[in-house]
């Protein structure tokens, strides 16, 4: 919202700076955007006289000027100065505009400096409209009249000191939305006094021509009063200065006068009003919901077709107007309108803002119809109006004519003198609170408060104590102390799922990975390459086709991530991410992974040879670390009973039995990787991080340690077995063999591969294990060792059909 | 007896030249062994008178304890000799590098969620989450956005699919995190103290915007909680956060739906040549919303209004690492550009915590 300070000053009585008022204005909430100062730009052009213009010596276009200028203001001694000026109308006696050195000029950019043009000292500019960036005018240098006020400012001369300023209007402050709205709130913030708007009605001389109806549909809600008068003989054309002025001030084009009174209305008082050329309507005015389908050509010059139930004028031919939003071309006013109907209705805010929606209009009208106009002033609108349009454009006027009736907005609220102090913890005497209220226009009736008509947001108490606080100033409120729920030391309070996550980070960051953060939406291939993509987690408008689906995991967008990275030369990584993956398109349809890839080698190169490819057992590992650093169980099954997005080989799912797993390792399916053009093998985990059982209850003490005096016995076995048997039958069936002498079982040798395949065999390997035997209570004898081997031996030969490695 | 001193100085020679430990454990034999020249003339104590061996006793055996101290130390002395001549030949280049261990990092977002996290539980707040697809009713409606309000088209909300004929309102991704304190009010009731931070949603996207964000939402309600409160809680949440003695807070009258009265929050800052510095000077950074909560929210979250009251508030987490880590640009934060994160990151034990400092 754009006004200038002259135009706040017709509605308040003021001597405020400008500096007060914009500093009231952002703290009533009305935030000021931006402030265009003309004394700050165009202060330091003066009004100069040019003493004697003659040809330059050295130069066809350009003159030698002596100017006459008041460096000190006029009433100080005026000074004499050389300026090479270039302007056809440079011309001894021109009373101009003159820039001295240091000025900045707007419209060129340019500092002024001293300068020497063609031999020619010249200190100082004569200016052009252009220059000040007041017009595109640079056909010349300004001429003024010959008794223009010499030494004077130029803005205050030319009425040009006048500060335009853009708010910011929160849309709950339709009011604010007129110059009088502000001036009210500034009033009330005691920067003033609100000027007095006489409503002098506008005695009609003959009955309105032209008949309007609400349709019954719409009486209720969508247009409670409509009305309208005609006024006959106008003369329309370019509206006075001072109107223009305005209007451009604010970024309005000026038009005609009888549009121009309109846009001044929308502005001043926040009421839109229409203007139709009555010799151009046919019949009376019907305001009706349309049947879907009419076409309309608007005043914007763009054709709309209606949809059913949008609000429409029509007359006989057809729809004229899009109620509240827009005008028709076809009844518009032009300089030939000799006789105007001036519209001046209620809008129901909602239609407004649908209709305004489905047909994608953004006008002043529809802006503040949405936002809510003053119900009750739609008369009193239409009668300063018409007072206008008879001050500037002359003509006789109709009675008014009017369909409907102003909708009733009177309500009333408790009113609590002690809720500010409650509420907010500012002191605030009963007798100031009451003037604020009565001063933005509620009526107290005791301990009852009624809010104006123009202030549709006010709906409750609450409402109440936000306008006293809000006029008082909530910059004075003075911080309190907020007490601790219990006294002493604060509890703990994170959940055990927050602190899982915290754990799942921590332990990654602490393993290696850098974390990522990535986008929680993905293009449509990534999502069905891991699962996902259904219709269900799609979003209706996406903002790129990169971004159309909801991540059903958090792999896609580390691999992107791992791409970009191989793109700038990184070929080592390791990156991990701990989120959300969603696996439907209902609230709650997420669950939390803590996913991580590794990329190319496991660490650079160095003396000591530690560089390799990395591998699936350092996935498996850091899945291992990171399911200790969230509290999982120890023991878990390994199965192979993977998404199709691992390599069917090289990869496994940790989890508590068949149903539950906990964690996924392994490389990523080599198809996968070449979707995605990374070069190289990647190895990934995903830690399921909301499964693994959370401990039944918390307790802090541990179980005794039971160390064992005796000591441990190792004892090697390697076995020959098929290449397909896993290592995980071997340990489980060694550590079958005694359960309470076999303390643990560690694979430390896998001979595989050709060699393996030419020393024991074709699809032949060995494996070698060490066992743990801890005796209990006596030192263990040989033949109880070799008893607890043969067993052993025994064992995993059923279970693996292999045989011990002679 | 004779010759006893003859002997020590026999030995005490032999010992001193002995070249190694081979050389010297023949002067020991020589002397000390079985048949060593001092076991023998100890064995020659058996047939003396006892006056006799009264004197000749405790010569001997100090002749042996010396003999034996002396073979000790020279011992010590050849092994040391040894040593010193071993390390000479063992010579390592210690200026190789070290074995390699990797170094993972944690992004200043996770950084600054429990920062937020320190400071808050130690003014009693609790976390809280909520699923980030939300209902509109959750998003909009409940927090006092009507559907007609026009705040509900300035949200550049995403919407879900919907199948056709399920006439349901189309699901959100959340817009805010503020649908976190309906949930966590219906779940809880009052009173209540939480901070909810999150991912949010919104279809923008240029140099300062990204369709995806995070933000942190806080929410106390109890009998008598008040708007001052809300600052002193904000003023020593910004002090805390930012590690600065003086922060200033300026509250300014705003509008939002969901809060009454509702304030903007802005911090005192200066800018000189480009570089910000808070707490000082003589400008103003908005960084937060906030206000006492409607009372149609606190009925939306089954809470009484005319029992309860409280305060809420939002800020971009993102937006509060760049303040206060100087990260120039929001949208790296999502691009995992490993430099980047190497830069930005923080190392995993530093877990912040009010006594240790939330950052180092």
């Amino acid at each position: 919202m754009k006004f200038t300070m002259s135009w706040l000053k017709d509605h308040l009585e003021t001597t405020a700076t400008l500096e007060e008022v914009l500093y009231a204005l952002t703290d009533l909430g009305l935030e000021v955007e931006e402030v265009t100062d003309p004394a700050a730009s165009l202060g330091a052009f003066t009004i100069a006289r040019v003493i004697e213009a003659v040809q330059h010596p050295d130069a066809d276009r350009l003159r030698l000027c002596r100017v006459e200028a008041w460096p000190n203001g006029p009433d100080a001694p005026s000074e004499e100065v050389q300026v090479v000026c270039g302007a056809p109308n440079a011309r001894t006696g021109l009373v101009g505009v003159f820039a001295p050195v240091g000025t900045h000029v707007p419209g060129t950019g340019v500092d002024l400096k001293p300068g020497v043009i063609r031999g020619q000292a010249s200190n100082g500019m004569l200016c052009s409209e252009r220059e000040l960036e007041l017009s595109d005018d640079h056909d010349g240098i300004i001429d003024l009249p010959a008794d223009a006020p010499l030494g004077v400012r130029y803005i205050d001369y030319a009425g040009l000191n006048d500060p335009v300023i853009d708010i910011a209007i929160t849309p709950n402050r339709p009011d604010a939305l007129g110059v009088r709205g502000i001036a009210r709130d500034l009033a009330a913030r005691g920067l003033g006094k609100l000027k007095p708007l006489a409503i002098d009605p506008v005695a009609g001389t003959f009955p309105c021509p032209i008949g309007v109806e609400i349709a019954p549909a719409l009486k209720e809600k969508g247009c409670p009063i409509f009305a309208g008068r005609v006024v006959r003989g106008v003369k329309n054309g370019p509206s006075p200065d001072w109107l223009q002025k305005r209007l451009r001030a604010i970024g309005l084009r000026p038009i005609s006068a009888l549009v121009d009174i309109t846009n001044f209305f929308t502005f001043d008082l926040n009421r839109p009003l229409h203007v139709f050329d009555a010799a151009k309507v046919k019949g009376a005015l019907r305001i009706h919901p349309a049947a879907g389908g009419e076409e309309f050509l608007a005043l914007d010059d763009k054709t709309y077709t209606l949809g059913a139930g949008q609000m429409a004028i029509s007359d006989d031919q057809g729809v004229e107007s899009l109620a509240g939003i827009m005008g028709g071309a076809a009844s518009g006013c032009s300089d030939g309108t000799v006789d105007v109907f001036i519209e001046s209705a209620y809008w129901d805010p909602i239609t407004i803002a649908a209709t305004g929606r489905a047909l994608k209009i953004n006008s002043d009208a529809r802006y503040r119809f949405e936002r809510g106009v003053d119900p009750a002033f739609t008369l009193d609108g239409l009668e300063l109006a018409t007072r206008m349009v008879m001050d500037l454009c002359g003509g006789v006027p109709s009675e008014v004519v009017v369909d409907g009736a102003i909708p009733d907005t009177a309500r009333s609220y408790a009113f609590d003198a002690g809720r500010v102090a409650s509420l907010v913890g500012m002191d605030i005497p009963e007798a100031d609170q009451r003037a604020t209220l009565e001063a933005l226009g509620f009526t107290l009736n005791g301990d009852q408060a009624s809010p104006p008509s123009w202030r549709p947001d006010v709906l409750g108490s609450a409402d109440l104590v936000e306008e006293i606080a809000r006029v008082a100033s909530l910059t004075k409120l003075q911080a309190q102390p907020l007490p601790r729920p219990q006294a002493g030391v604060p509890r703990a309070i994170l959940t055990p799922l927050q602190l899982r996550e915290r754990a799942a980070r921590r332990a990654l960051a602490g393993l290696g990975y850098n974390e990522c953060v990535t986008y929680s939406f993905i293009d449509a291939d990534s999502a069905a390459l891991f699962g996902g993509g259904a219709d269900a987690t799609k979003l209706q408008n996406p903002i790129s086709s990169e971004m159309t689906h909801l991540r059903p995991d958090l792999l896609p967008g580390l691999l992107q991530a791992a791409a970009r990275n191989q793109a700038r030369g990184v070929m080592d990584l390791a990156l991990f991410e701990v989120g959300a993956a969603f696996n439907g398109g209902e609230p709650g349809e997420q669950h939390v992974h803590a996913t991580a890839i590794l990329v190319g080698a496991n660490a650079g190169r160095d003396p000591f040879g530690s560089r390799r490819a990395v591998d699936l057992y350092d996935a498996k590992a850091d899945a291992e670390a990171v399911l200790a650093a969230i509290g999982a169980p120890a023991k878990m099954q390994i199965t192979r009973n993977l998404p199709d997005w691992f390599h069917p080989g090289r990869a496994g799912v940790m989890s508590l039995g068949p149903k539950l797993p906990l964690a996924l390792f392994g490389e990523v399916h080599p198809r996968i990787i070449r979707h995605y053009g990374l070069k190289g093998a990647v190895m990934a985990l995903t830690v399921l991080v909301e499964n693994p059982p959370q401990p039944k209850a918390r307790k802090t003490a541990r179980g005794a340690l039971s160390g064992n005096r005796l000591q441990a016995v190792e004892r090697d076995f390697a076995f020959v077995l098929d290449a397909g048997v896993e290592a995980a039958q071997v340990v489980n069936a060694a550590m079958g063999a005694d359960k309470a002498l076999i303390a643990d079982v560690q694979v430390f040798d896998e001979f595989t591969g050709d060699k393996a395949a030419a020393q024991l065999g074709e699809g032949r390997k060995s494996l070698a294990i060490a066992v743990r035997l801890q005796p209990g209570d006596k030192t263990l004898t040989d033949e109880e060792i070799d008893a607890v081997g043969a067993k052993i031996v025994a064992k995993v030969e059923k279970a693996t059909g292999g045989s011990l490695r002679g | 007896m004779d010759g006893i001193s003859e002997l020590r100085a026999k030995y005490l020679e032999q010992i001193g030249t002995a070249a190694d430990a081979g050389a010297l454990e023949a002067v020991r034999l020589a002397a000390l062994g079985k048949k060593g020249e001092i076991a023998l003339k100890m064995r020659e104590l058996g047939q003396m008178s006892p006056e006799e061996r009264q004197a000749a006793g405790p010569v001997l055996n100090s002749l042996k304890s010396e003999i034996d101290a002396a073979l000790k130390a020279r011992k010590v002395a050849l092994d040391d000799a040894a040593l010193d001549a071993r390390l000479k030949t063992e010579w390592l280049d210690v200026t190789l590098p070290g074995r390699p261990r990797p170094m993972g990092t944690i992004h200043p977002i996770s950084q600054v969620m429990d920062e937020l996290t320190a400071i808050f539980a130690d003014m009693g707040f609790a976390v809280a989450e909520g699923p980030q697809v939300e209902s509109d009713w959750y998003n909009f409606d409940a927090l006092n956005i009507a559907p007609e309000h026009p705040a509900r088209q300035e949200h550049d909300t995403f919407f879900m699919h919907r199948d056709a004929g399920d006439d349901r309102p189309p699901h959100v991704l959340r817009t805010h995190t503020s649908p976190v304190q309906i949930r966590a009010m219906q779940a809880q009731g009052a009173p209540i103290r939480v901070i909810a931070p999150g991912r949010v949603y919104r279809m923008d996207m240029d140099q300062t915007h990204t369709p995806m964000f995070h933000q942190v939402e806080g929410l106390a309600i109890d009998r008598d909680i008040n708007m001052a409160q809300l600052k002193w809680v904000l003023e020593e949440f910004c002090r805390a956060f930012f590690e600065l003695d003086e922060v200033e807070l300026r509250f300014r009258a705003s509008h939002f739906p969901f809060t009454e009265p509702s304030a903007e929050v802005d911090i005192r800052c200066s800018w000189d040549n480009g570089q910000l510095k808070l707490g000082e000077g003589k400008d103003w950074l908005e960084i937060l919303g906030s206000g006492m909560v409607h009372p149609n929210v606190l009925r939306a979250g089954g809470i009484d209004p005319d029992q309860w009251q409280g305060f809420a508030f939002g800020m971009g987490i993102d937006r509060i690492a760049m303040l206060k880590y100087g990260i120039p640009d929001l949208r790296a934060f999502f691009e995992s550009d490993l430099r980047w994160l190497r830069h930005y990151g923080f190392a995993a034990l530093d877990q912040p915590s009010l006594p240790a400092g939330l950052s180092r």
